[in-house]
């Protein structure tokens, strides 16, 4: 069976169901008990469970994340809450030195089974400090898995394997899609990590989308439809692991691709798979790889300003067009 | 020293025996370190040593210790062995971590020892989360973090403590003071007294002797029991005195602290040779059964560095193991191309 629901209410369930099954699971945050969080995500889950296992903490997001490690190492399986995924860099030495190195530097014998959820995505008329997307920064570090729900079902899919996962997981929720519908089963299933969802199959040209970028190119992709040109839209889901066995699969059949991530565009995500594509799949491309992301300028509060700076679906099937028709990019 | 004898002379020669443990460890590993038969440097933990025996003294296996980049004496007297130390050290396989930690990085879980940590102050957060795992399961586990004076300066030690005294969690946080941070005298870097900073948040805190094992011991006790009912947090700023440098290569170092201070120290408060002196003047030991232990240290421990020496690196093949639990090699797993 089968219904609709907010990717929002996905996150929630997730959660919830990963709770009752397992009592070392625990929630820990700012705001995350009876307030819900300020999306109201979380909202019911402690009226369940207790004020015990959703620990509403001070602001202090290195010395909570500090504590889910130790936690974590001692046994708990905790899920952090960080309410914008812009307070990363406050968390990184206790992310990034800490809980990904900690399996390594054991050599195996500790663990850190946490999960970090946090979110991305500009346009919500909130700031340099409260809009962008920072995923680049943490799938740089080994010892850190990365994954990126671009649906309720995915959202809630990924959450449980992250969950269930021995590693320290970082998940990144699209905040301008807690209230998209999608269909959601209503019984058990996960989402397993590293497996990519051709979300639209296609033949002229791949585009290879990340969380919020992918409702965009699907509608890019209907524009293209329009001119004739057949897009296939590709969702990795995952950052690392990253199943590149399908972007290149894709590619052999298409030969063009764009690569379209919200994160900054200078050394970012879209930067490494487009590498990635040239590296494996260069005798394949008719076209160079193209990337697209956000604008490489803090994100400006006003609305006439912030528009201009994440790509839009006119602007992904432009370029999708030109390297379509040969109309190449050429360096000066 | 302590003048209340207590009628428990096998604990006061595990005691002594440990301290000396700790010492004649860091006299191996500064020979190893001057010979450049050891990668890489350490940090010498020479002249703590009734910190570390006096407080582990105090807990169980099952009680957990963060500690810092000056951690050997933390590890020894948890509980830790020479021989997988020392290989450790020395980056070899049969290390503590498979050689991937090194000094800074021992681990030994199963004394409950959760890891050296070379970011200053940044095992304050795991040893309360640590705690926070002791008070949601209820089995009455006390975690102890370690750390020094340098540490009391970052600022993540002041949201945890915060948190671990809001929700009464079974965490000493234990400070030594070794009055300097790096090659910076501790006044230079410490505005007030530190105890306050812990008193601020509510937490008793207590300012000792760290060179009197006897002391030391006796409030890690308290402490500890108290704490094992849910009366902790608790704040232990522990006067010390490291007798080396910063790391094994700082040598010149007057320019930071004099000779005549280290020999006074040397000379005046060393915690071995005074708690020798009062166990043989409680007739605990006498001169030659002292002797006698430091000599067998010593035997074990050139043993553990010999074998240590011998032993095998790890295999290429490790380089990209352990980095993802449940996956055998990480390369192939980041790319996907082990499907």
């Amino acid at each position: 069976m089968t219904r609709e629901i907010t990717h929002s209410q996905a996150v929630n369930e997730a959660i919830a169901e990963e709770m009752r099954r397992d009592e070392r699971v625990i929630l820990i945050g700012e705001d995350v008990a009876e307030a819900g969080t300020p999306f109201k995500v979380l909202s019911g889950l402690v009226e369940e469970f207790g004020t015990d296992r959703v620990i509403d903490t001070p602001i202090a997001e290195p010395g909570f994340m500090g504590m889910a490690i130790g936690a974590a190492m001692t046994g708990m399986r905790p899920i952090v809450d960080l309410m914008f995924g812009d307070f990363l860099f406050l968390v990184m030495d206790q992310l990034c030195n800490q809980a990904a190195k900690t399996h390594y530097m054991s050599g195996g014998k500790l663990k850190v089974p946490l999960v970090l959820r946090t979110n991305l995505g500009a346009t919500r008329r909130s700031g340099a400090q409260h809009s962008q997307s920072l995923q680049a920064l943490v799938a740089h570090i080994p010892g850190l898995k990365v994954a990126l729900p671009s649906s309720a079902h995915d959202a809630k899919g990924l959450l449980k394997s992250a969950i269930r996962d021995d590693n320290p997981v970082v998940i990144f929720e699209d905040k301008l899609s807690y209230q998209d519908k999608a269909p959601v089963p209503e019984g058990e299933y996960i989402v397993p990590f590293g497996e990519a969802n051709v979300v639209r199959e296609g033949n002229d040209v791949t585009l290879v989308a990340t969380s919020s970028m992918v409702q965009v190119c699907c509608e890019a992709a209907s524009l293209l439809e329009a001119n004739d040109i057949s897009a296939e839209v590709i969702d990795p889901r995952t950052l690392v692991p990253l199943d590149e066995r399908t972007i290149i699969e894709s590619l052999k059949k298409t030969s063009r691709a764009v690569v379209v991530d919200e994160g900054h565009r200078n050394f970012g995500v879209t930067a490494e798979i487009a590498s990635r594509i040239s590296e494996k799949a260069f005798y394949h491309l008719d076209a160079p790889v193209v990337r697209m992301g956000a604008m490489d300028v803090p994100v400006p509060f006003s609305p006439a300003l912030e528009d201009l700076t994440v790509p839009t679906p006119q602007a992904i099937a432009a370029n999708a067009g030109r390297i379509f028709r040969g109309d190449l990019l050429h360096a000066i | 020293m302590n003048s209340g004898r207590k009628n428990n002379a096998e604990q006061y020669l595990r005691m002594y025996r440990q301290m000396v443990r700790i010492r004649v460890f860091e006299d191996q590993a500064n020979q190893l370190y001057l010979s450049a038969k050891m990668p890489g440097l350490t940090h010498m933990y020479s002249g703590q040593e009734a910190v570390a025996v006096g407080i582990c003294e105090a807990l169980t296996n099952e009680d957990r210790i963060t500690s810092t980049h000056r951690g050997h004496g933390h590890c020894v007297a948890k509980g830790a062995e020479f021989k997988a130390m020392f290989c450790e050290l020395l980056g070899k396989e049969e290390g503590y971590c498979r050689g991937k930690g090194g000094s800074m990085h021992i681990a030994d879980q199963n004394h409950g020892n959760l890891g050296a940590n070379a970011i200053v102050g940044g095992s304050t957060g795991i040893a309360t989360g640590a705690a926070l795992t002791s008070k949601l399961l209820g089995k009455g586990n006390v975690t102890v973090c370690f750390f020094g004076d340098g540490a009391t300066a970052q600022g993540l030690w002041y949201e945890v403590m915060n948190m671990a005294a809001l929700w009464k969690l079974p965490i000493i946080y234990a400070c030594e003071n070794n009055g300097y941070s790096e090659y910076t005298a501790t006044a230079e870097i410490a505005a007030g007294a530190i105890t306050a900073r812990a008193e601020a948040f509510g937490i008793e805190a207590h300012r000792i002797d760290g060179q009197d094992v006897l002391k030391v011991n006796e409030l890690a006790e308290n402490l500890v029991s108290r704490a094992r009912k849910g009366e902790g947090p608790f704040f232990v700023e522990l006067e010390t005195y490291r007798f080396s440098g910063h790391h094994v290569g700082d040598i010149n170092r007057e320019y930071y602290r004099s000779k005549d201070e280290e020999a006074n120290w040397r000379l005046n408060r060393d915690p071995i040779k005074n708690f020798g002196d009062w166990l043989e003047s409680q007739s605990i030991a006498d001169a030659d059964e002292l002797v006698a232990i430091g000599n067998e240290v010593k035997a074990s421990a050139e043993a553990a560095v010999a074998y240590a020496l011998d032993a095998k690196f790890p295999d290429s093949s490790e380089v990209d193991m352990h980095v993802y639990v449940g996956v055998d090699h990480a390369l192939p797993y980041i790319d996907g191309s082990s499907k």
